[in-house]
């Protein structure tokens, strides 16, 4: 098993999402995973890149993926859902289409052999036992009940994402039960939040995620972990605006799942950037620095 | 009597966007699974099954001009659903592209818009500075206030950069991928 890899934050985990970097970070070298930012990287188009053009929105990751080539590694860990989306795409593109691949190469302006593989950070720590994840857990916080919130681009469409089970996933729930979370079933897995619609049709994440807030809240759940940068600040910063909108008193923390990991493995809140959320967080254990 | 005009089937528009991205409306046969999955249906004015049933009689006018593909939120739920493997997804992206190259002021403007804003940042700057986007979205749409509460919030919580993080190597790339793609798009769209 590769413990090194190349690391792509992309753009919101270098500003809205900064605390997803910092928690995946501190959790990966508790694990022994070495991370090695691709120097150089540029945006992935995200959706303005695929909804206004489709050389572009291959191109710019497939000129990131040869930036990875570039370090000698051959995995290159993803952590925002929609990059990670956007790079497993434009492979998946390439590969079934000769003339695209041709254009890339030309578009991109430097050589790309195709052999690095893209990794999401929870098919890096499903690959670890339970046993060597539950060696290194301190103390879990009590008293909470998770729902764990996947979204769309982690697993659709499954022929290009190829991961986990498309409608109802278990890799992040499995990653959290080991950590010794309690984990409750839940229908909204994999429903949409709105994503891009955040800045510019505001009633339409509101009104999705109203909904996945709804059901965590039906299940009994105290927190709802997430794997995207999009989830986060939508279920994250929108509850203010849903709670006066739809006359509801939701109150759920929202965490990044490698916070939560962060968190049972000893780290304190500060450390995790849980201090940044705008929904309140409860004070957990895990004060005392690891 | 009706004074409805019969439709005739007209393959042109279906042929345009096959070629484009070689998807194939023509396989899909009405089950409508895409519809009753999509979660933004309730804000288009045709089901994903409409625009395709319109795109399959070569209702272009009527498919450019509607609202459904800009409010689309590209979560793959059609795609991944079709029995037909059509990538609905795929090709709401596409009539977006033809609309808007043909000269369609989109129904859904704050959309449009911020695509347009964001791609000029991610051009200029290489990485997405969230800030410069913002302001660039409030001086063409006129909501400065929108959010403005939500902004601050973020700021002091440490969300957001003042400063974007510049590099002219970065810079360089992005804006040699963009003119490029420009350029090879204009030459394809001349032949």
């Amino acid at each position: 098993m590769s413990t090194k890899y190349a690391y792509y934050p992309g753009c919101s985990l270098h500003s809205t999402g900064s605390e997803y970097d910092m928690s995946f970070k501190l959790v990966a070298k508790k694990l022994g995973i070495e991370l090695e930012e691709v120097p150089g990287w540029v945006c992935c188009g995200t959706s303005p890149a695929h909804s206004s053009s489709h050389l572009l929105a291959v191109s710019l990751p497939i000129k990131n993926l040869a930036l990875v080539e570039d370090t000698g590694h051959k995995e290159v860990a993803v952590p925002c859902a929609a990059c990670y989306s956007r790079f497993k795409s434009a492979l998946y593109e390439i590969d079934h289409d000769k003339k695209l691949a041709e254009d890339t190469k030309e578009i991109i302006g430097s050589s790309f052999h195709n052999k690095v593989k893209v990794m999401h950070p929870l098919e890096i720590f499903a690959k670890i036992t339970s046993q060597e994840l539950k060696d290194k857990v301190k103390e879990t916080p009590k008293d909470m009940r998770v729902v764990c919130y996947y979204g769309c681009l982690l697993t659709r469409p499954p022929k290009v994402m190829q991961f986990d089970d498309v409608e109802y996933p278990m890799t992040m729930d499995k990653v959290l039960e080991n950590t010794g979370y309690e984990v409750l079933d839940w229908s909204y897995k994999t429903d949409c939040c709105g994503a891009t619609f955040s800045l510019t049709e505001t009633d339409a994440v509101l009104n999705l995620c109203q909904k996945i807030l709804k059901n965590a809240q039906e299940v009994g759940a105290t927190a709802i972990a997430v794997a995207c940068p999009l989830c986060h600040a939508n279920l994250d910063t929108r509850q203010t605006d849903i709670n006066t909108k739809y006359n509801t008193d939701y109150n759920i923390p929202i965490y990044y799942f490698t916070q939560l990991m962060g968190l049972a493995f000893g780290f304190n809140q500060k450390e995790l950037g849980i201090t940044k959320h705008l929904t309140p967080v409860p004070m957990y254990i895990g004060s005392g620095s690891e | 009597m009706s004074t409805q005009t019969a439709i005739i089937p007209d393959a042109k528009f279906l042929k345009q966007i096959d070629k484009k991205i070689k998807v194939n409306a023509n396989l899909c046969y009405q089950c409508r699974k895409c519809s009753a999955g999509c979660p933004m249906s309730y804000a288009m004015d045709y089901t994903p099954a409409q625009l395709i049933h319109a795109i399959r009689l070569g209702l272009k006018d009527l498919v450019i001009n509607s609202k459904t593909m800009w409010m689309c939120s590209s979560c793959q739920t059609c795609t991944t659903r079709c029995p037909q493997e059509v990538d609905i997804a795929k090709i709401m992206d596409t009539v977006k592209i033809i609309a808007v190259s043909e000269g369609i002021k989109p129904p859904v403007s704050s959309v449009h818009i911020f695509n347009k804003a964001a791609l000029r940042n991610i051009k200029w700057f290489g990485r997405m500075y969230e800030l410069g986007l913002i302001g660039d979205l409030k001086l063409r749409t006129f909501e400065f206030f929108k959010d403005m509460g939500l902004g601050v919030k973020m700021f002091l919580k440490g969300k957001l950069k003042i400063i974007p993080s510049l590099s002219l190597n970065r810079t360089l790339t992005t804006f040699n991928i963009f003119s490029r793609v420009s350029k090879k798009e204009k030459a394809e769209s001349n032949n």
